[in-house]
């Protein structure tokens, strides 16, 4: 265990690990909806989705820095809350926020061009692939509680920092696997994602109860049961705006024509 | 005379798409069931336990699939509906039918093979189960069996181009 100056040195280090690249993001991100706000060509950047980056980095932010992340040392029930901020409500949020289209509308066309390549690339076709995302989304999570890496995690604060950026990372590709907010050049038909999705979503209801049912090496019978309810129903509830919107996106792809509804009545 | 041909025009969309109809009910029952079970009997009720320590591991997997699977039968249940109606196609007796057909369905799979097979969890603690098992799977049956007579009957409509289906 570590004694308090060494929790005092270790959380610093996450504290600017983590907070600083969240700082950049969100004025990079800001930046560049004021720079192109001002270019004639474009139109307005929907404020909306400047909310959405925000906020959706500041609860992944919530999760690594401060006193929730503390508090996640010493509570599983704390530890799931920062959870389901981190690896699944601040990747839709951030999705919603098409940073890529921010992207590509703010570089020049050069290099514009070049990142639309590199998003054709062979590496993140795969990573971007329904399945991949998936695996490595619910995969990562099995492994952290159905192992000793939950423990080990908060021992050792390069795993603390790596499994912390997984799960982000896997989310955020989880989400955008399944929902084409950004432009996304390998497409996948709607009902090859629901039913990846649907397996997903079991996956994560399955851990969910398992984790209720056997705790993870160090978590206490009562803090296991209600992380594992907490991560069984906040994983469905924020699972369901990704299926309203996968589905509001089919409602809008098979609108009928007016031409053919004339044909027809 | 415009009233009379959007009239015959409904009717032939209809027909076209008495498949997505008939889909859109039963994927809709099927959630809405599971979606009372939540509500009412975990949640409300406390009757259902969230984990049940006599529960296989078959029985895990099998509960996961069909939570997850309702979700998505809900909301995309209904976005068909919403699909039907802009075509001026939706068609409440076949979408009725298959309501009661996907909700029969699930209610006799949970009663029989999740609850007394899997043993997921039983629906009430502490009393005498066989009246509440009972109650469960007869009223499955129930709807199973009226939800295939309005699909049938709403198929009879069609045939005869009744009155009926026009103003159905």
């Amino acid at each position: 265990m570590h004694d308090a100056a060494d929790n005092h040195a270790f959380f610093l280090f996450t504290d600017i690990f983590f907070g600083i690249p969240a700082l950049l993001a969100i004025g990079f991100y800001i930046g560049a909806v004021l720079a192109t706000n001002r270019r004639k060509r474009y139109r307005k950047w929907p404020w909306q989705r400047t909310i959405f980056f925000v906020t959706g980095v500041f609860l992944a932010a919530s999760a690594l820095i401060g006193p929730l992340s503390r508090q996640s040392h010493v509570d599983f029930t704390a530890h799931m809350a920062g959870h389901l901020l981190l690896g699944m409500l601040a990747p839709l949020l951030i999705a919603l926020a098409a940073p890529m289209t921010l992207l590509l509308r703010t570089l020049n066309v050069n290099f514009a061009r070049k990142v639309s390549r590199l998003m054709k690339s062979r590496s993140i076709r795969f990573f971007s692939h329904p399945i991949v995302a998936s695996i490595l989304n619910i995969g990562g999570l099995s492994l952290l509680y159905t192992t000793n890496l939950y423990t080990a995690m908060h021992e050792n604060l390069l795993l603390h920092v790596i499994v912390h950026i997984h799960v982000f990372i896997a989310g955020y590709l989880f989400t955008i696997s399944l929902v084409y907010i950004d432009p996304v050049f390998h497409r996948f038909s709607f009902p090859y994602r629901t039913s990846i999705f649907i397996l997903a979503l079991a996956g994560h209801g399955i851990l969910s109860k398992f984790i209720y049912a056997y705790p993870p090496a160090g978590v206490l019978e009562e803090q296991a049961r209600i992380g594992g309810m907490l991560m069984y129903y906040g994983g469905d509830a924020v699972d369901l705006i990704l299926i309203i919107i996968l589905f509001r996106h089919w409602y809008q792809s098979v609108r009928p024509r007016r031409d053919i509804a004339v044909r027809m009545g | 005379m415009k009233a009379m041909q959007d009239k015959q025009g409904d009717s032939k969309n209809r027909a076209t798409f008495w498949r997505r109809n008939l889909w859109s009910g039963i994927l809709f029952g099927l959630g809405f069931v599971a979606f009372l079970d939540e509500t009412l009997f975990h949640q409300l009720l406390h009757w259902h336990k969230f984990y049940d320590k006599s529960t296989v591991a078959v029985g895990l997997v099998s509960d996961g699939l069909f939570h997850a699977f309702s979700w998505f039968a809900t909301v995309g249940g209904l976005y068909m509906v919403a699909d039907l109606r802009r075509r001026g196609a939706l068609w409440h007796k076949m979408w009725w039918g298959g309501k009661l057909l996907g909700g029969g369905v699930f209610q006799l799979y949970d009663g029989t093979i999740q609850h007394k097979i899997m043993r997921i969890h039983q629906i009430r603690y502490n009393v005498d189960i066989l009246p509440y098992d009972l109650v469960w799977n007869i009223s499955a049956a129930i709807m199973i069996l009226v939800g295939i007579g309005l699909i049938m009957n709403a198929k009879r409509d069609q045939r005869q181009g009744k009155g009926a289906f026009s103003h159905a």
